[in-house]
């Protein structure tokens, strides 16, 4: 596994317990995801039912709510839970190295 | 210069001027509520909804079992009047907040009561379900939003009609007729997805056999009474929820991507809030949907300083409301211009690469 595939999102202490947030990187946009019980997660960074950014939206246990529509997703797996989100999200694998959250882009 | 007519079709003119001027499923303005107590706003709980939900049911309960206690006395009007009220305006809120699943925590409950609204208020769960995320994608831009109560020219025929939701309900009987049938109109097509259409058959359908039993029963009774208490309040019961529905967006801009300018925010009785559901803070949830409705007066006095001023009241509404509808007839092109208070963040919309929700200061 190429070590350069692996980018560092952002640092534990940015992101509450059952929280979410932004990070950009190369033109893309993503949403980290840290639940109550400290994992995790990450995804494309935009409601797959109109485009809007899921790190505005609420984490409730291990789903994310788009805050536009409230379309829902499971931050686990991308799988979409609710409407008016029917497409689901693609998930990254996200690691925690340290103080670092490392999230690994194709 | 007269202003042009405008085509409030969704399939229509004014749906591809939206997209080229970049007012589709564009970024709107949001004020800036630090995220800590954003996600305190946002944060679910069955209690409240559970108590009001309570309330309701038993309310109806109470009406509905006096008004057949009393059916065939003069006492019955003003009780079914009530119960109408209840059974239907207040149908309106509780479909709306349900739709968002922000009402409750728990999903099934949401789901539940959404359903039982959408019946009351003769809404197809799943159609409106998705002409309102549409409403929220888009609101108030012509071509785009579905639910635009008053297009311009106002049509005050049309507006008295939907008093007791004659033009409105005979429509919807229309389409849940046609849906039945496993046909979509093709403005529907627009909205809703291929994957999420057989739902709409199956609602008309269902609704269709509940109305069938309701109808049966009154025909084998001989009498009023079934239909007074299921089905005829969608019609008798509307008043009230057009009377708050209006004050949401009637006479303001269209074509706008600052919901302080489209929207307003009406203070209103204990008695109305219950029924509206503080639906009457609707800047507020119009900018920030997934804050459930009992939070939306905390989140009002967190954004106050960025919004416009609120009226007071119902009536301070309408007494801007009618007039500007009135001018509307004449003057198609004429809106009321909310004014931003000196402490109110001003907001000039620019095309941005994606849909970005504004990232609040900490």
């Amino acid at each position: 596994m190429s070590e350069e595939t692996w980018v560092t999102a952002c640092r534990v202490d940015d992101v509450d317990p059952e929280d979410v947030i932004r990070f950009d990187h190369d033109g893309r946009t993503f949403a980290i995801y840290r639940t109550e019980d400290d994992g995790w997660y990450a995804t494309d960074g935009l409601c797959t039912h109109e485009k809007v950014h899921l790190a505005g939206g609420l984490v409730m246990g291990t789903i994310i709510e788009c805050p536009k529509h409230n379309g829902r997703f499971d931050l686990r797996s991308g799988e979409a839970k609710g409407p008016p989100a029917c497409i689901d999200l693609r998930t990254y694998p996200v690691r925690v190295e340290g103080d670092a959250v490392l999230l690994r882009v194709a | 210069m007269a202003a042009a007519a405008r085509d409030y079709r969704l399939t229509g003119a004014d749906d591809r001027a939206a997209q080229e001027k970049g007012l589709a499923s564009a970024v709107w303005y949001a004020s800036p509520i630090p995220r800590k107590q954003m996600k305190e706003l946002m944060r679910r709980t069955d209690g409240p909804a559970v108590r009001d939900t309570l309330i309701w049911f038993a309310s109806l309960a109470v009406f509905g079992g006096l008004g057949c206690w009393l059916w065939g006395t003069w006492w019955a009007v003003p009780v079914f009047a009530i119960y109408g009220v209840l059974y239907c305006s207040a149908s309106d809120s509780r479909w709306h907040e349900c739709g968002h699943g922000t009402a409750f925590k728990t999903r099934w409950m949401n789901d539940v009561v959404y359903q039982i609204g959408s019946f009351f208020v003769l809404r197809q769960p799943t159609v409106w379900r998705w002409s309102h995320a549409r409403h929220h994608t888009d609101t108030i831009i012509v071509g785009r939003d579905p639910e635009i109560g008053v297009p311009r020219p106002p049509s005050l025929f049309g507006i008295l009609l939907n008093v007791f939701a004659i033009r409105s309900g005979l429509r919807e009987w229309r389409s849940v007729l046609r849906h039945a049938t496993g046909r979509l109109a093709p403005e529907e097509a627009s909205f809703i997805p291929a994957m999420e259409q057989w739902k709409v058959f199956r609602d008309a359908r269902i609704w269709l056999a509940i109305y069938a039993v309701v109808i049966g029963l009154a025909i084998g009774l001989r009498s009023w009474l079934p239909l007074m208490l299921v089905g005829l309040p969608s019609f008798y019961g509307a008043w009230m929820y057009l009377m708050f529905g209006l004050t949401q967006h009637a006479g303001l801009a269209e074509d706008v991507l600052d919901h302080r300018l489209n929207s307003r925010t009406v203070y209103m009785n204990p008695i109305f809030r219950f029924i509206y559901w503080n639906m009457n803070y609707h800047v507020e949830h119009h900018m920030f949907p997934m804050v459930p409705y009992h939070a939306l007066p905390a989140l009002h006095a967190a954004m106050k300083a960025d919004t416009p001023e609120p009226y007071p009241s119902v009536l301070a509404a309408y007494r801007e409301i009618i007039p500007a509808v009135l001018r509307q007839r004449r003057e198609p092109g004429y809106c009321v211009q909310r004014a931003l208070p000196p402490t109110a963040r001003p907001w000039t919309p620019a095309p941005a690469p994606v849909n970005a929700m504004p990232v609040a200061a900490e």
